[in-house]
């Protein structure tokens, strides 16, 4: 026995957090770590590039006076930098990640190898066609699945996003009702209170205007109030409508809805932001839907970065389909995939092009490496695996929480703040969560509900980590119920504490300047 | 299956806790006319990984890669060397499968990088602020658009005849959409000081594009100062950033908004899509600006942290009366985009300019020295038109045919634009002097 021969303790002793301050702000392996522009100079790069020979320009005197000042990084300062601030997120891949209506599910790797393979990834949108018939098959196959899974006859594969689909759906509504010579007069959508901002925001960004409908006590649209919308029906263009909804319900009279919209000569768009709880066991378009967009980051796992890149592609019904965006694929009798780009032709009627190209071909990749993968049996297990996990958590934390609503949720369980002592708030609970190891859930979201929390699950999590989660979200429950003021100072334990939002608003500052250095050296 | 971690056992014991008999229980709220009784019928089941593997590594043999040999495609995306440790970073778990930042105590990593990007891209631009990205180049144009409008309470928006064209059309749909006029001036290989005598007193803003479509760069000062002027905005336009290091940049002449794609640096050409638009304006305008920002403050401690900021513009907050609809932009392209620029650094961002620029005049030389050629663009930095003297499809087709992909036949882009004989052709630093020689031998044979 060579170790521990020179009185090395072999037991912690109890020192406590806070007590430890480090010189260099690390604590641990948590590294401290400054702005880029802090650590490298104009002069270091990354990268080795050939030394130009000096040809005569031919920029004819447009030239750059001043030099942008960015810093660089060496390769091993670059690498370092941003896995150290890699470590200050959480992510899926750490842990349960239950951002309500926001669909965190597993990544799976396959879908980025093949995101690489150079047959994809290092193709231009402008290449002639011909070389590029293996994108164009790989484009319309995706499109088939989503026509196929939502029982849809056409889908706009351009949309950038989930929002950037609403507006497609919504600018499809616009020109048919131009066609039909009402584009003047049909201007009013109706959209619950509980939608996504993204909905009111889309319609007014087409130039319609907003007139919001209730929710009913079950979570539901309110039909008296909807019908009472609907009393004057001449200048309806269609209705926005969340389904299953931000409640993380069913709209139990869908089919109603959609019958009222199309009686008052509307179109009805559904916000598919939340497909994931239905895939494979409900198709829209059974449903009397219009349009519906859907977030390939959400249903087809495609990563959410951070906050992009989405994907939307966006499903059309027979009556909207004339008016789809350009650029879409079609296959000519002889097996050639075509690219229709121009407002002619077969897209005569389309109501213009939303992006300079095809689409997010990476996340198409993706998606439908997805796909595949679970096929039509695995994707029905999908929604009903998302919907079980999230009743389990409902049913897990009703008992000390506050359901919303009586009954099952499909895919997302949400909670008022009725539990909570005075003075204790949903924020608290989130900050709290993070604590013990979690992303909190959404909060104040959906607008309809008191102190909204509002838990995802979905399918991609394990029975241990729903019971390890429910077990820490129970206890802070039970603590925020008894009114424990140590909550508002939560968390204690992440990289950083509680962030003064009120300071950034209130002076912005968006980028980093150099400090003056005659005052730094004054100082 | 593979992605799915409940056992039949668990889910047995999840029901019973739940107390519902089957998952068919959950679905009772949907009419009796939207319930699939058995899976969806037309598709395939699942497969393992190797045999999805197989399909799509099928699907991707079918396609040329840029790489595979002498390319020359541009006109809004382009071949550029990405370092590996780029997509090593954005494949980082902790920044691939994360989400928004909205919870600011464990998202500081994002954070940090958003504010690195947004310094990084007003710096490029010489442009007061940016934001946290957008989608692409032509809605970042679009919005800028909207946001001039908003900003000027005007309703006329003017397009430059040189501006993408899939830029023009994806703006006046949103600005028709809105009620506002858009005005495009006649296509022009060289037409962006037109600008200059088109704006008026109901104009919101001008968006000129430099280096154009056609590659031209233009200095816009002047039509900045005549639109100021008549009380309206100038919108730069650019589809190459990497211009930026040695071509005038849209601060430097005076312009209020600059909006353009990020691609070339850190991101791939992916047929298309994921890119990165990136938006840019001055301090005064900001709140208005579309998309995220991210901003300085401190946390509870007094340490130095980030947080999404100024969100009172933005959807979910403001819901109808939001600067845009934008929610989900380009987070992990950016992540890209900056991680690539900070490797690069200023300098060798300039280097990497000044290496493009060399190759296209290198590739113009070697062209123009084709007998029947002409070279259109007067002003370039990677990219420019020429006429050859035989149809241009049938020219790239040919080209084609030798393994030379030439460039972008100009009537793609213009179908009425009288441009059947016109090419537009981009190279890079991944061009080498081979590729140039492949180029006009094939050429030589052809015309």
């Amino acid at each position: 026995m060579t170790m521990n021969t020179q009185g090395r303790p072999t037991a912690p002793a109890s020192v406590s957090i806070s007590a430890i301050d480090t010189v260099s702000g690390s604590r641990g392996l948590l590294q401290h770590e400054d702005l880029l522009f802090e650590i490298g100079t104009p002069e270091t790069t990354g990268v080795d590039l050939p030394k130009p020979k000096g040809v005569k320009s031919r920029l004819g005197g447009v030239v750059r006076k001043a030099e942008t000042g960015l810093a660089g990084l060496s390769e091993p300062q670059a690498v370092r930098h941003y896995i150290r601030l890699s470590q200050k997120n959480y992510a899926i891949d750490l842990g349960l990640f239950p951002l309500g209506s926001c669909t965190m599910k597993h990544n799976p790797r396959l879908n980025e190898k093949m995101a690489r393979l150079p047959g994809f990834a290092d193709i231009h949108p402008l290449q002639p066609q011909a070389t590029v018939q293996g994108a164009l098959e790989l484009i319309d196959e995706l499109a088939t699945w989503l026509k196929t899974l939502t029982g849809m006859p056409f889908v706009a594969m351009s949309p950038k996003a989930g929002a950037h689909g609403e507006l497609c759906g919504m600018l499809a509504i616009r020109q048919a009702l131009i066609a039909r010579g009402e584009g003047g007069t049909r201007k009013r959508v109706l959209v619950p209170e509980s939608a996504h901002g993204t909905n009111p925001a889309t319609a007014v960004q087409c130039g319609f205007i907003v007139d919001e409908i209730k929710a009913n006590a079950r979570g539901r649209v309110d039909m008296d109030d909807l019908k009472s919308k609907l009393v004057r029906s001449d200048d309806i263009a269609g209705i926005m409508l969340t389904n299953p909804n931000t409640c993380g319900l069913f709209e139990t009279d869908i089919k109603a809805i959609a019958d009222l919209i199309h009686a008052a000569g509307g179109y009805f768009y559904c916000d598919g932001a939340n497909f994931n709880a239905i895939v494979g066991r409900v198709r829209p378009g059974d449903l009397g839907v219009d349009a519906m967009h859907i977030n390939l980051h959400k249903t087809f796992s495609t990563p959410h970065g951070g906050g992009g890149p989405g994907s939307g592609p966006t499903v059309l019904s027979e009556a909207l389909a004339p008016y789809a965006p350009v650029p879409f694929v079609i296959r000519d009798e002889d097996g050639f995939y075509r690219l229709v780009e121009q407002t002619e032709g077969a897209a005569k009627d389309s109501f213009g092009r939303m992006v300079a190209f095809h689409g997010q071909m990476g996340m198409f990749v993706r998606a439908l490496t997805y796909m595949l993968s679970h096929g039509a049996d695995g994707l029905k297990q999908v929604a009903e695996d998302a919907v079980l996990n999230a009743n389990y958590v409902q049913a897990r934390l009703k008992h000390v929480m506050t359901p919303a609503f009586e009954g099952f949720c499909m895919h997302e369980a949400l909670f008022s703040d009725a539990f909570t002592a005075d003075g204790i708030e949903t924020i608290d609970i989130a900050k709290a969560l993070i604590d013990e190891g979690y992303h909190p859930m959404t909060m104040y979201f959906p607008l309809v509900v008191h102190g909204a929390m509002l838990i995802e699950p979905t399918e991609t999590e394990s029975k241990a980590e729903l019971d390890r989660f429910c077990d820490a979200l129970e206890s802070i429950a039970r603590r925020a119920a008894q009114g424990d003021e140590t909550l508002k100072g939560a968390p204690y334990l992440a990289p950083a504490k509680r962030l003064d939002e009120t300071r950034a608003a209130r002076k912005p500052v968006l980028k980093w300047t150099a400090p003056d250095t005659a005052r730094v050296a004054a100082e | 299956m593979r992605y799915l971690p409940l056992t039949p056992n668990d889910r047995a014991s999840m029901l019973a806790t739940i107390g519902a008999a089957s998952a068919e229980d959950f679905y009772t709220d949907v009419p009796e006319a939207g319930r699939l009784k058995a899976k969806i019928a037309g598709l395939p089941d699942h497969q393992g990984e190797l045999a999805v593997e197989r399909h799509m590594t099928k699907l991707a043999a079918k396609n040329r890669a840029a790489s595979a040999g002498p390319f020359f495609v541009g006109a809004g995306a382009y071949q550029h060397h990405v370092p590996a440790s780029v997509d090593m970073i954005i494949q980082r778990s902790e920044f691939l499968t994360t989400y928004t930042p909205y919870q600011p105590e464990i998202a500081q990593g994002t954070l940090q990088t958003m504010f690195e990007f947004q310094t990084q891209v007003a710096a490029l631009t010489a442009m007061d602020v940016a934001n946290a990205s957008m989608y692409d180049g032509s809605t970042a144009c679009a919005e800028a658009a909207l946001m001039a409008a908003r900003v000027t309470k005007r309703k006329k928006v003017i397009l430059s005849g040189g501006l993408h064209p899939h830029y023009a059309a994806a703006t006046r749909l949103l600005c028709e959409a809105q009620g506002l006029t858009v005005v495009h001036l006649p296509i022009s290989i060289d037409g962006e000081g037109a600008l200059a005598g088109a704006a008026d007193g109901e104009t919101a803003c001008v968006i000129g594009q430099s280096p154009n479509v056609f590659g031209t760069v233009t200095d816009l000062s002047g039509v900045a100062n005549a639109a100021h002027e008549k009380g309206a905005l100038l919108v730069s336009v650019f589809t190459e950033v990497v211009s930026l290091g040695l071509v005038t940049p849209p601060g430097e002449m005076g312009a209020d908004i600059a909006a353009g794609e990020g691609q070339s640096i850190g991101n791939g050409l992916n047929f298309g899509g994921p890119y990165v638009g990136l938006f840019a304006c001055k301090d005064k305008l900001v709140r208005q600006m579309p998309g995220r920002l991210c901003g300085e403050t401190v946390d509870a401690d007094g340490h130095r942290g980030f947080v999404l900021t100024l969100s009172t513009r933005e959807q979910h907050i403001r819901r109808d009366k939001a600067t845009s609809n934008i929610c989900t932009n380009s987070g992990l392209c950016a992540l890209a985009f900056t991680a690539h620029m900070t490797l690069l650094g200023g300098k060798g961002l300039k280097q990497l300019a000044e290496l493009n620029h060399e190759a296209a005049c290198e590739l113009a030389d070697a062209l123009g020295g084709v007998k029947g050629v002409e070279i259109l663009t007067p002003r370039f930095f990677n990219e420019f038109a020429f006429r050859t003297p035989v149809d241009a499809e049938a020219v790239l087709a040919m080209l084609d045919e030798a393994g030379v992909v030439g460039g972008v036949r100009a009537s793609r882009l213009f179908p009425d634009g009288h441009m059947g004989d016109v090419i537009i052709a981009a190279a890079t630093e991944c061009t080498t002097a081979d590729d140039i020689a492949a180029y006009v031998a094939a050429l030589k044979e052809i015309v």
